[in-house]
C-alpha cells in the first residue's frame, strides 16, 4: 500500500492512502453488513435474556437461515432487476403459479415429477419473459406493468386449479418424490441429530448461496454485469455504447421468473403439495432485501451481497421474535424500523465513503 | 405478430376468460312441487361470503353451493371480496346483489359492525336472507332466517377439552389470520377447554399461509424456546403440515390436532401423526343455504334448527377411525 510522503501539497489521488475501514465501508454491501450483524446482537440478547439460548445454538441458526433462504432465492434476481432500473411486482404470484404448474402435472394429470418441475421452469420463464417484452416493447414503467401481470398471474393460477381441480391444495405424494430424480435437487436436506431433535439443513439454503454468488461474479466480474449498471445509471448512454438495453432487460425478467420457478420447486418438494397462496406478498420483501443490501429504488447501484445480507436480516428478525418471546405482531414494526435504518445508513456510506450521491 | 392475428388471439382469450368466469350456475331442470309460490327457473340466489375460491376451504363452500344449484335448478351467483378481510369491500357487494332483487341472499358474517347496515337494508327491502360460517351470534338480531355453521368457540372449546383428556398442560395455538375474529374465538375456545381462566393468556403463534417455510421456523423456535410445549392446535390446514414437520423434527411426543380438513391433514391422522381435526363440514355451509331458500321461496318452508334457527353443520371430529373414509372426497373438494 502506497504511504503519503512527508512533503506538502496534497498526494496526487492515485496515491492517497484508503484505510481498509474506508474500503470495506466503500462497497455497496457494508450497511447490510452493519444492519445483520446489529439485528443478530439484538435477538441474542433478547433471548438471552428471556432465558433461552435457542437463538445462538445450530439448530436454532439453520431455522432462521432456511427462512431467509426462501424469498433469499428471488432476491438477488430482483436486486440484479433493480440495479437494472426495473421492479417486478409479479415475483410472488409467478411463485405461486409455478408451484400450482407442479402440483397440477404431476398430482392431476399423474405425469412424473421431474417433468412438472421442468414443464413449471419453462412456462415461468416464459411469463417473466413476457414481463420483459411488454416493458421494453411498450416503454411503460416496469411497476405499472408487473402490477398488472400480478393480477393476471394470480387470476391465471385461480382460474388454471379451479378449473381443473376444484381444490387450491395440491397434495403431491412424498412417496414420487423421494423416488424421483429431479426432485432430489430441491428436496434434499442434511439432517442431524442433537439430543433427540432433528435440525435440517434445507437444499433452499444451498440454492440460496449458489444464486446470490452467481450475481454477485456477473455483477461483479462480467461484461453482462456491467451491462445491467450501465443499464440502470443511464439507459441512453448505455445504448449510446452499444449496451444491447433490451436483451438485458428481458433476460433480467427471465431470470426472476426463473429463480421464482427454483423457490417454489424447493417449497412445493419440502412440504410435498402446492398452494395457490404461496410466495403472496414476497415481490414487496424481496425489494425490501435489495434496498437494505443497498440497491437504489432509481437504479444503476446496488449489491448482489448486501441483498443476501438483507434475507439473512429479515429472516433472523422474523424468526428471532419467537425466540425472543415477543409477541409476533413487532415483526412488521422491526422490518419497516430496518428498513428506515438501513436506507439512512445506506446513504450516508455512500456519500462519506463511497464519494457517490 | 399482426393486427388480425393479435385480434383472433384476444378473441380467443375472451372467450376462455367467458367461459371460466363467475357464470352463475343454472339448474338442470330440476322442478319443484305443484302449486308452488315461484317456478324453480326463476329462483335467483345471491351468495356473499368473505372467502375467495383460492382458499382451499372456501374451495369447498363453493362446490357446495354449485352442487344445491344444480340440484335444486335454480340460479345462484356467488361473489366474494378479493381480500379476505375487506369489509368495505364486501359490504358493497351486499348491496350490489341486494339491488339485482335476487329471491334469496346468502352472506357469511365475519364482521358484525361492517356488515350489519348492508344486511340490514336487504332484510328490510323484503329480501330472505340466511347467514352461513360466521355469524351465529347475531343473525338472530339482524333478523336473518337461519344461519349455517358452526359456533367457533365452541369447537375451539372441543379441541382443548380434547387434547385436556390426552394429558396435554401446555399448548399453543397458531393464528394464520390475525384479526380474523372467528379464528380469535376459536383459539380463545381452545385455552377455556384447556382449563385457562384467562384465555388471553394462551400462547398464540401467527405466520401466513404465503410461507410454509417461515410457518415451520416459527413453530420449530417456539418449541426449541420452550421445551415444555406438549400440544399444538393449527387453525387451518395449510399451517398443519408445516407443524407437523416442526413437531416430527423435535423428536418430542407433542399433540397436533387442526381446524378443517386436507388429503394431507386425514393421511397424518391416518397415520397417528395427528390428533385430530376439526370438520365443519363447510360442503353443507355452501349446499343448506341454498336449499333452505329454495323451499322458502316456493313455499315458505323454513327449518328451525335449534328453535332459534341455528343449523349447526359442526364441530365433527376426524380422528383415526373415520379418517380414512373421507381422504378421497377431500381430495376431490367435497370435504
Amino acid at each position: 500500500m502506497a504511504t503519503t510522503t512527508a512533503s506538502a501539497g496534497p498526494a496526487p489521488e492515485r496515491l492517497r492512502t484508503v484505510s481498509l475501514t474506508q474500503r470495506l465501508l466503500a462497497r455497496p454491501a457494508a450497511g447490510a453488513l452493519v444492519i445483520v450483524v446489529f439485528v443478530f446482537i439484538v435477538f441474542a440478547v433478547l433471548s438471552e435474556a428471556r432465558g433461552s439460548s435457542a437463538f445462538l445454538s445450530i439448530a436454532g441458526i439453520l431455522n432462521y437461515v432456511g427462512v431467509a433462504s426462501q424469498v433469499g432465492i428471488i432476491a438477488t434476481a430482483v436486486a440484479l432487476l433493480m440495479i437494472a432500473g426495473e421492479f417486478d411486482l409479479s415475483v410472488g404470484s409467478l411463485v405461486g403459479f409455478s408451484g400450482i404448474v407442479i402440483g397440477i402435472v404431476s398430482t392431476v394429470w399423474g405425469l412424473p415429477i421431474w417433468l412438472a418441475i421442468i414443464a413449471s421452469m419453462i412456462l415461468t420463464t416464459g411469463l417473466g419473459v413476457l414481463n420483459g417484452l411488454i416493458v421494453v416493447r411498450t416503454g411503460l414503467p416496469s411497476f405499472i406493468v408487473t402490477l398488472a401481470t400480478m393480477f393476471i398471474i394470480g387470476g391465471l393460477s385461480s382460474v388454471l386449479v379451479l378449473t381443473l381441480t376444484n381444490i387450491t391444495f395440491i397434495r403431491i405424494d412424498p412417496d414420487l418424490i423421494a423416488a424421483d430424480p429431479l426432485a432430489q435437487l430441491f428436496s434434499w436436506k442434511f439432517s442431524f441429530v442433537f439430543d433427540g431433535a432433528t435440525s435440517d439443513l434445507y437444499v433452499s439454503v444451498i440454492w440460496w448461496i449458489l444464486i446470490a454468488a452467481v450475481g454477485a461474479y456477473i455483477l461483479g466480474r462480467r461484461k453482462f454485469g456491467n451491462w445491467i449498471t450501465g443499464v440502470g445509471g443511464s439507459p441512453t448512454a448505455a445504448r449510446n455504447l452499444g449496451v444491447p438495453v433490451a436483451r438485458v432487460k428481458v433476460t433480467l425478467f427471465a431470470a426472476t421468473a426463473f429463480s421464482a420457478s427454483i423457490l417454489a420447486a424447493c417449497q412445493s418438494m419440502q412440504f410435498s403439495s402446492a398452494d395457490i397462496q404461496r410466495g403472496g406478498g414476497w415481490e414487496l420483501q424481496a425489494i425490501t432485501m435489495a434496498v437494505i443490501g443497498g440497491c437504489l429504488l432509481s437504479g444503476g447501484y446496488g449489491s448482489v451481497v448486501g441483498t443476501a445480507f438483507g434475507a439473512l436480516a429479515l429472516g433472523m428478525a422474523n424468526i428471532g421474535i419467537v425466540y425472543a418471546s415477543i409477541n409476533a405482531d413487532w415483526y412488521k414494526i422491526a422490518i419497516g424500523l430496518l428498513l428506515l435504518t438501513a436506507v439512512v445508513l445506506n446513504n450516508w456510506i455512500r456519500r462519506r465513503f463511497a464519494g457517490l450521491r | 405478430m399482426d393486427k388480425r392475428k393479435f385480434a383472433g388471439l384476444m378473441a380467443g382469450a375472451i372467450l376462455v376468460l367467458a367461459a371460466c368466469s363467475s357464470t352463475p350456475s343454472a339448474g338442470t331442470g330440476a322442478k319443484g312441487p305443484d302449486g308452488a309460490l315461484v317456478k324453480r327457473a326463476d329462483i335467483k340466489i345471491e351468495v356473499v361470503t368473505h372467502g375467495q375460491a383460492i382458499d382451499g376451504f372456501w374451495g369447498v363452500v363453493r362446490n357446495g353451493v354449485k352442487a344445491a344449484a344444480s340440484d335444486m335448478g335454480v340460479t345462484v351467483n356467488y361473489n366474494a371480496p378479493a381480500q379476505e378481510s375487506d369489509m368495505p369491500g364486501m359490504s358493497a357487494l351486499i348491496d350490489a346483489a341486494v339491488a339485482k332483487h335476487p329471491t334469496g341472499l346468502v352472506v357469511s358474517i365475519p364482521n358484525p359492525d361492517a356488515l350489519s347496515p348492508a344486511i340490514t337494508k336487504a332484510v328490510a327491502a323484503g329480501i330472505p336472507v340466511v347467514s352461513m360460517n360466521s355469524g351465529s351470534d347475531v343473525f338472530k338480531k339482524l333478523g336473518i332466517l337461519a344461519h349455517v355453521g358452526q359456533t367457533e368457540f365452541q369447537a375451539g372449546q372441543g379441541a382443548g377439552e380434547r387434547f385436556l383428556a390426552a394429558g396435554v398442560k401446555n399448548a399453543v395455538c397458531f393464528n394464520q389470520e390475525v384479526g380474523n375474529q372467528a379464528l380469535t374465538l376459536r383459539c380463545n375456545g381452545f385455552f377455556t377447554g384447556l382449563g385457562l381462566t384467562d384465555p388471553s393468556k394462551g400462547k398464540v403463534l401467527t405466520g401466513k399461509i404465503s410461507d410454509p417455510a417461515g410457518m415451520q421456523a416459527t413453530i420449530s423456535a417456539a418449541i426449541q424456546t420452550d421445551p415444555t410445549i406438549d400440544g399444538i392446535l393449527t387453525l387451518g390446514p395449510s399451517v398443519a403440515k408445516p407443524a407437523l414437520a416442526a413437531v416430527q423434527a423435535s423428536g418430542k411426543t407433542i399433540h397436533l390436532a387442526t381446524f378443517d380438513l386436507s388429503a394431507d391433514v386425514l393421511t397424518a391422522i391416518k397415520d397417528g401423526k395427528m390428533d385430530f381435526a376439526i370438520d365443519q363440514q363447510q360442503f353443507l355451509q355452501g349446499y343448506l343455504p341454498i336449499v333452505i331458500l329454495t323451499n322458502y321461496a316456493e313455499t315458505r318452508n323454513l327449518p328451525t334448527g335449534d328453535g332459534t334457527g341455528l343449523i349447526m353443520t359442526g364441530p365433527g371430529f376426524v380422528t383415526k377411525d373415520n379418517a380414512a373414509d373421507v381422504i378421497a372426497l377431500s381430495a376431490k373438494g367435497l370435504r
